[in-house]
């Protein structure tokens, strides 16, 4: 048992070290040790709870978090890397889930019942936000779970009027909080069950009207949400470890949030309000796109690769689809001996989760240093021999600069057209989950390669010789 | 269909419109192709591999123009040559329209579809056909060449065991093609590169490669919808020419490339320029051919003035690339004009309407102009764009400033609101959260974008902290409702934390260097 000022200290030191582990992040060579902080951080703040005053049944305890290390642990080794954005989803719904059942937890709580006036009130409210929070968070994460594993279609649901209806919802639900918070005792579960359930299906709502191309902005913005949940716990609790974390969490889903939608020159609220890509774009008077589609075989394309000196690999989704990261990098180091400098861009929005590609990338042992941001390369397009898109659309659609009709104008691209040549690799003609057409694939300076970008990749290796 | 391509019969031209490997493609379009004997050999092409290659040779010029559909051609023809030309032919060749008035006349009156080479229109669609610009390219290249032959020293700077040399300064006149081409050719051979250009667009391609922009204090922009450049106002024209004196004292090789179409190259470089420059230094003329671009330019001759300047009026072609470049962009048209199967003048399409200069016995030029510019002039001067940026940047430090004013004053007023009702508890906790959020908000911005999958993965696992509200509210027997809520709270945060770390490590340990 230890005295509540030294629980508070620990405390304070585990908010220093969380702070600490998210600003480790900052660079590659300190966010080993940033996960360092992290642990510490966390076992510090678990030991200080559990000894602190009016902890019972720890046996309970022990037992659940030991099942669940098991599970968290089998859940964190057996992923694929190109899975990352589904268990990042998923363990975003674990939070909204626990903040729920903690809301829950907390009305029942003797204490709570004992509380008088405006504190009665003030707690009951913070009760009631929490649960909001966390079942929207909850239903939220498993439907963006679905899309992204594929199990709920990922194309937009809309239907007319969802705005009207999920303002009402919202109404419906101040009106029960107010009611919640007047009612004596537990007699507000009803009120409390009722709310859950709007909540949840505003969560289930929200996700699906987004299109798949949003999904960063999504698991960010549930990253985000799932800070705020846990705050809102720590409000429940009077307890600041909880509100500290919780905040960072959530400005830092926040942030990445802002980040991806500024990668995609879209306003937050229309994201989050849905329907990219499903409303027709202005129709005629789309920009004409002049010129021809051209194609080569994979021959040809390693004929172009052993000839060009600087290369830049864009690659998007298809990459991860296709899992073409390991030949990709085998093409690399042959043409890296060779003398050749060979680069990867990376789009802020490629992929489905903020520094997707990154991540897959570096799984396939690329070193870090020769991947490169869209702003830091695109200088160097125009002193690019070859630049070859694989598996990426939309992130390289010159439309976005100079046709104002386009709906994804004035999104920030990488300007592959600006290279001497532009080898795109793609399955067929289709259009990228924006559902624009794409220019560049018209361009004199750009030729396709078409079919499973692992299988071409593999191929053009085969005629690298050197 | 028959494609013919006669000798070049002009003593100087070295080129030939078709090679080896042009033939191939022009069988595979399904053209038959004659050739003059020894048409290639200028451009050391043997009839062996013309044959080889498929086509058949043929003994006189006057054959191939009396029986071909098509007759590809480099220099223009002479009036002798169109004299023995057949009615219908489709003629593709340098043709110089402007200049060429009476060779116009007499193509329409023979009834030849000609093609001006020279006169595609500059549109991104006819790039591949551009030979002005595949030619040009070569002579950038040469000029840089045969000027650093006759300049007989160093282009690049060194310091060796012997002392030091300076590097070569090297002024190219005119930014299109050929200058682009010239100013990359010096610089890798390590001159020290200025570029003059009227255009100020093209100041970010001189940069590019590797040249200093050189510009003179007057604001006037000679871009024009044809991507070629206008002539200047008396005062650009006296601020350019004090300009290039000074430059004059101090470069070692000058190349001008400044050409305007259908009319005599601009004369930019006048006899003093040529007295200020040092003995020893070299002007190489690429305008020659259009009457020169310096003044005491011969054309067609290299020779040094008085004062030791050479003055190169002529340059090798490279006939053997620029055959094969050349004979590319003619491949190209026939492409777009439907190759053999299909074969077609088809007077609508952009590019042929404005190449083909006669046709079916009319004169087809000047052509209409082109109705899509190279790059859109701006419409304001930069100077008053920048007065207009510079009003509007104070004006919008004015209104952030007013609104934030506002902003901070509204949530002052709210925060007071608060204070007044809610227990003093609460307000302890709501400190540490607004201030946690402005942490929060700093710290993150810094996050490298390329760890935003670690990130998230991390705060996913320390989000996980809300176990502690599970923690909290487990009661020793587990019947109570609130242990089971606490169990489970505390099973699924603990996956997150267990998970997160794990997961976070797993792909940091992948980045490596």
């Amino acid at each position: 048992m230890i005295v509540n000022n030294i629980q508070t200290a620990a405390y304070l030191f585990a908010s220093i070290l969380f702070i600490l582990s998210l600003g480790s992040l900052s660079s590659q060579e300190s966010a080993k040790r940033g996960v360092m902080y992290g642990i510490i951080g966390m076992l510090i703040a678990i030991l200080a709870t559990v000894m602190g005053a009016g902890v019972e049944g720890h046996v309970y305890i022990i037992a659940a978090i030991a099942i669940a290390s098991v599970i968290g642990v089998l859940l964190a080794r057996r992923v694929e890397m190109t899975s990352m954005p589904q268990l990042v989803a998923i363990l975003h719904s674990f939070v909204g889930l626990a903040a729920v059942l903690v809301g829950f937890g907390s009305y029942l709580d003797p204490h709570t019942q004992a509380l008088q006036g405006t504190e009665r009130t003030i707690h009951l409210v913070e009760v009631f936000v929490g649960v909001f929070i966390g079942a929207l968070t909850f239903t939220g994460s498993i439907i963006a779970w679905g899309k992204l594993e594929g199990k709920v279609r990922s194309k937009p649901l809309l239907y007319p009027g969802r705005h009207a209806v999920n303002i009402i919802l919202v109404i419906v639900s101040i009106v029960l909080g107010v009611l919640f918070a007047k009612a004596d005792g537990i007699d507000g579960m009803m009120y409390l069950y009722l709310m859950t359930a709007i909540s949840s299906f505003i969560g289930v709502m929200l996700v699906m009207a987004i299109g798949g191309a949003d999904m960063p902005v999504v698991v960010s913005m549930l990253n985000s949400y799932s800070g705020w949940a846990a705050s809102a716990a720590g409000f429940m609790l009077g307890n600041d470890l909880l509100i500290v974390t919780g905040a960072l969490v959530g400005s830092s889903g926040a942030i990445l949030s802002i980040i991806m939608c500024e990668a995609m020159n879209r306003s937050f609220f229309s994201v989050i309000l849905g329907g990219f890509g499903a409303a027709p774009a202005a129709a005629g008077d789309a920009k004409a796109i002049e010129g021809e589609v051209t194609a080569l075989n994979h021959e040809e394309v390693a004929a172009l690769l052993k000839e060009a000196k600087s290369l830049v690999i864009v690659p998007g989704y298809g990459m991860a689809v296709a899992k073409a990261q390991y030949p990709i990098y085998e093409m690399v180091q042959v043409l890296r001996k060779a003398g050749k400098t060979v680069r990867f861009a990376i789009h802020p929005v490629a992929g489905r989760l903020p520094g997707h590609m990154n991540v897959l990338l570096a799984e396939a042992n690329v070193p870090y240093d020769i991947v490169l941001e869209m702003d830091e390369i695109n200088d160097d397009m125009p002193d690019t021999d070859v630049v070859m898109v694989i598996g990426a659309n939309d992130v390289v659609n010159p439309g976005a600069q100079d046709d104002p009709t386009s709906p994804i104008y004035g999104m920030p691209v990488i300007e592959a057209w600006k290279a001497e040549k532009v080898i795109v690799m793609k399955r067929s003609m289709s259009v990228g989950y924006a559902g624009v057409e794409n220019p560049l694939f018209y361009k004199p300076n750009t030729e396709m390669l078409y079919g499973d970008a692992k299988e071409s990749v593999q191929k053009i290796l085969g005629f690298l010789k050197f | 269909m028959k494609v013919g391509i006669p000798a070049e019969i002009t003593p100087n031209e070295l080129r030939v419109a078709a090679t080896p490997k042009t033939v191939k493609r022009l069988q595979k379009q399904g053209f038959t192709v004659y050739i003059e004997r020894h048409a290639g050999l200028k451009a050391n092409f043997s009839d062996k591999d013309f044959e080889e290659a498929g086509a058949t040779l043929v003994n006189s010029a006057k054959e191939i123009y009396s029986q071909s559909d098509i007759v590809l051609k480099v220099k223009e023809p002479t009036l002798a040559e169109v004299e023995q030309m057949r009615e219908g032919l489709v003629l593709l060749s340098y043709l110089w329209p402007a200049q060429n008035q009476d060779l116009l006349k007499k193509l329409a009156d023979k009834k030849v579809n000609a093609v001006a080479m020279d006169a595609i229109p500059r549109i991104s669609r006819a790039q591949k056909m551009d030979v002005l610009s595949s030619m040009a390219n070569i002579a950038g290249y040469r000029a840089v060449i045969e000027g650093s032959f006759y300049f007989g020293r160093f282009l690049n700077g060194q310091i060796t065991a012997a002392g030091k040399v300076e590097p070569a300064k090297v002024l190219v006149i005119g930014a299109g093609v050929a200058g682009l081409a010239a100013i990359g050719a010096a610089n890798s051979l390590g001159a020290i590169v200025r570029a003059f250009d009227t255009r100020k667009e093209v100041a970010e391609q001189i940069a590019s490669m590797g040249a200093t922009f050189l510009t003179v204090e007057i604001e006037e922009d000679g871009a024009t919808s044809s991507g070629y450049s206008k002539e200047m106002s008396k005062e650009f024209i006296e601020a350019e020419m004090a300009l290039f004196k000074a430059q004059a004292e101090e470069v070692d090789i000058i190349i001008t490339t400044a050409q305007i179409p259908g009319r005599p190259a601009p004369k930019l470089i006048l006899d003093y320029h040529v007295a200020a420059m040092k003995p020893g230094s070299v002007i190489v003329d690429l305008a020659a051919s259009s009457g020169g671009n310096c003044v005491l330019t011969k054309p067609n001759e290299i020779y040094t003035t008085d004062n030791g300047v050479t003055i190169v009026g002529k340059l090798s072609q490279l006939p053997t690339q620029a055959s094969q470049l050349y004979g590319n962009n003619l491949c190209h048209l026939l492409d777009d004009m439907g190759k053999a199967a299909n074969f077609k003048i088809d007077m609508n399409d952009a590019v042929v309407s404005r190449a083909m200069v006669t046709y079916n016995g009319a004169i087809n030029w000047p052509p209409q102009p082109l109705p899509v510019t190279a790059a859109a002039p701006k419409k304001e001067t930069a100077a008053e764009a920048k007065e207009k940026a510079v009003v509007s940047e104070a004006e919008k430090i004015k209104k952030q400033a007013a609104s934030m004013a506002m902003r901070l004053t509204l949530i002052g007023a709210l925060l007071l609101l608060l204070g007044q009702f809610a227990p003093a508890e609460f307000m302890q906790h709501f400190t540490v959260f607004v201030l946690s959020v402005f942490i929060g908000w700093q710290v993150i911005w810094n996050v490298s974008h390329s760890l935003h999958t670690p990130l998230m993965a991390v705060t996913n696992a320390i989000s996980g902290i809300i176990i502690v509200g599970g923690l909290l509210q487990t009661k020793s027997e587990f019947s109570n409702a609130m242990t089971l809520l606490a169990f489970s709270a505390i099973l699924v945060a603990s996956i997150n934390i267990v998970g997160g770390f794990v997961v976070t490590r797993r792909m940091l340990n992948m980045f490596k260097k």
